[in-house]
């Protein structure tokens, strides 16, 4: 699952300067989306044939997923995908209103690895935007597909894309009142779902370390819920020490030396640090209300948590350290589970304000509040690695959905999970 | 400091508190049972003569004989009178079995987000906990776990729901 399996080959150039003419502004938000062409992938000999379509499949579903574009119908297209190989017909791209084209062709390599080598094209200016090739092994084509399609985003909208990433949640089924809670991992498309525990103990908001590699979540084992760390390589799960309570609300640092979660003891709940390879404790808050939480800057250098020290749920700002707690909500209500947005620019929340659920961002100095999604009863916010991207889970009854959101508000869509789902934790993009 | 050691988990365990909750359910659908919860628990109204069949010193005969739990108002760890009256009779009972050990479950609404919920839990189970030490139960007898809004004794969406959820019960170990 590393970045060197996809390795990058070439910079496909093309006859023309490249001075992007299209370009979509993402800040618009509700906008008339992009029309553009994905056309069938060329397999140039036998091993690229199950991936001809396949791949282009991958990148139309992300590429419409985020609201921005309009893929065509194949059926209207009028040149073939062979003959696009030698030249590109622009006036035949241009007459069923295509505004971008994508091409792409797929070759053995003698080593048994495919080289994945795709276009874009700017119909209107007439020129090639982009052109890559990367190597891969058959079984990891998705990955490339996604790789293409954070390129076409990146050339479309300036922003980086956030499709080669993977989701954790917590998949759910059974009754109310006896839920069975199972850790699972899928892409964030959907594809690649993976069960890792089988719903013995109840687990809950489970977390991605930056690299990936491991996770943290709350398990309850043996009667005492505590954090535990999950192996993704190796399966094996580990309790986070030894603690006089119950530890939970887990996140890791942006650099992953630390992970700062809750202990919860003598009906008290105070934020604490741990350093993962020394294992040694910092307690970062010491009051007698309600911290928890907390999630770190992409800098590392502040933690925002919520606590109910002013009397009730509110979001606070401190040091990494601990120092200085500012508080930055003020609306009426109750405002819980902050996490930061990895662009640093924004924190996102879950409200509560007269028996509804709302999730929101704010700035880290308090301004510039903004509600985006609403309902009963819904929470959990995570960013997807642009930082324009949110998910969240809302629950209805016994049904549990996670929706992707834009932080405008705009493109409110469910995310497609193994059955009921909540507690998502969207991964960086993967390493 | 507390924490040298990494416990290795076996990856397989049971929940320990199945049971407990089975035993939740079938209370909560009895009709002496917590329907109404923010106005008494009831069962120590319905409870007081013993019935048949019930072991001395059992959680059945905490549930029908004592009340084996007590309700919260909204966000509160505070206890009511109606939950000090229950938690006198848990106490005198607890004395007169001495041997019992018990663990609090402390529960919350679903109105409340996942990490807080989890921490108002562990506060009413400490509410219920010291309570009952403050009424000479020996603190060692007495374990607390929370869980949050993960155990709903009941599924309704409503006020009377809310109300039966927002609670500590007493379990015997």
């Amino acid at each position: 699952m590393t970045r060197f399996l996809f390795l990058f080959v070439a910079a496909l150039t093309f006859a023309f300067p490249v001075h992007a003419e299209l370009r979509i502004d993402v800040n618009r938000g509700v906008s008339e989306p992009i029309p553009i062409a994905v056309t069938r992938f060329v397999a140039k000999d036998s091993a690229g044939i199950p991936l001809a379509d396949g791949i282009p499949s991958v990148i139309t579903n992300n590429l419409e997923g985020t609201g921005l574009f309009r893929p065509i119908d194949p059926k209207a297209f009028i040149q073939d995908e062979n003959s696009l190989q030698t030249e590109v017909r622009f006036p035949e791209w241009k007459s069923i209103n295509a505004q971008g084209l994508v091409t792409g062709a797929i070759t053995k390599a003698p080593d048994g690895r495919l080289r994945v080598e795709f276009r874009l094209f700017d119909v209107f200016g007439q020129q090639q935007m982009s052109g890559m090739a990367y190597m891969t092994t058959p079984q990891n084509w998705r990955r490339i597909a996604h790789i293409i399609s954070d390129e076409i985003y990146k050339r479309l909208t300036g922003e980086n894309g956030y499709f080669d990433s993977r989701v954790v949640y917590i998949a759910e089924s059974g009754p109310g009142t006896a839920r069975v809670k199972r850790l699972a991992i899928m892409d964030q498309d959907g594809a690649n779902n993976r069960f890792l525990t089988d719903g013995a103990n109840l687990v809950l908001t489970p977390r991605f370390s930056p690299n990936q590699h491991v996770l943290a979540y709350l398990a309850y084992v043996g009667g005492k819920p505590r954090v535990y760390i999950y192996d993704l390589q190796t399966g094996n799960q580990q309790v986070l020490g030894d603690f006089p309570g119950m530890t939970f609300a887990p996140r890791f640092s942006p650099d992953g030396s630390k992970l700062i979660f809750s202990l919860a003891r003598n009906g008290n709940t105070d934020l604490y640090a741990m350093d993962l390879s020394s294992r040694r404790t910092q307690q970062l808050t010491n009051d007698p209300n309600i911290d928890t939480a907390p999630s770190y800057s992409p800098d590392g250098s502040q933690i925002t948590f919520e606590s109910d020290r002013g009397g009730t749920q509110q979001i606070y700002v401190m040091s990494a350290s601990g120092g200085n707690p500012r508080r930055i909500t003020f609306g009426q209500g109750r405002y819980a589970s902050p996490v930061w947005s990895p662009r640093g620019d924004l924190i996102a929340f879950t409200r509560m304000y007269k028996g509804q659920f709302y999730i929101g961002v704010v700035r880290p100095d308090g301004t510039g509040e903004r509600l985006i999604a609403n309902g009963f009863h819904m929470e959990g916010p995570t960013w997807a690695p642009n930082g324009r991207v949110l998910a969240y889970f809302v629950e209805q009854g016994n049904s549990a959905k996670i929706y992707s959101v834009d932080i405008t508000g705009f493109n409110r869509r469910v995310l497609k999970t193994a059955g009921d789902a909540s507690d998502p934790a969207w991964s960086p993009i993967n390493p | 400091m507390f924490l040298r050691t990494i416990l290795m988990l076996s990856t397989v365990m049971v929940l320990a508190a199945c049971s407990s909750d089975e035993e939740a359910a079938m209370n909560t659908s009895m009709p002496a049972g917590a329907v109404g919860g923010v106005a008494g628990d009831g069962f120590g109204q319905g409870g007081a003569a013993p019935i048949g069949g019930v072991v001395p010193g059992s959680q059945q005969d905490l549930v029908v004989n004592v009340g084996d739990r007590v309700f919260f108002a909204l966000d509160q760890a505070d206890l009511t009178s109606e939950a000090r009256s229950t938690l006198d009779r848990q106490a005198a009972w607890l004395k007169q079995y001495t041997n019992v050990s018990i663990t609090i479950e402390g529960h919350a609404d679903e109105r409340g987000t996942r990490e807080y919920n989890l921490a108002l839990g562990e506060r009413r189970a400490n509410s219920v906990k010291s309570y009952l030490m403050s009424q000479g139960v020996d603190g060692s007898r007495i374990q607390t776990i929370s869980y949050g809004k993960e155990r709903p004794a009941v599924t309704e969406s409503n006020p009377s729901g809310w109300a039966q959820n927002r609670r500590g019960v007493t379990v015997v170990n």
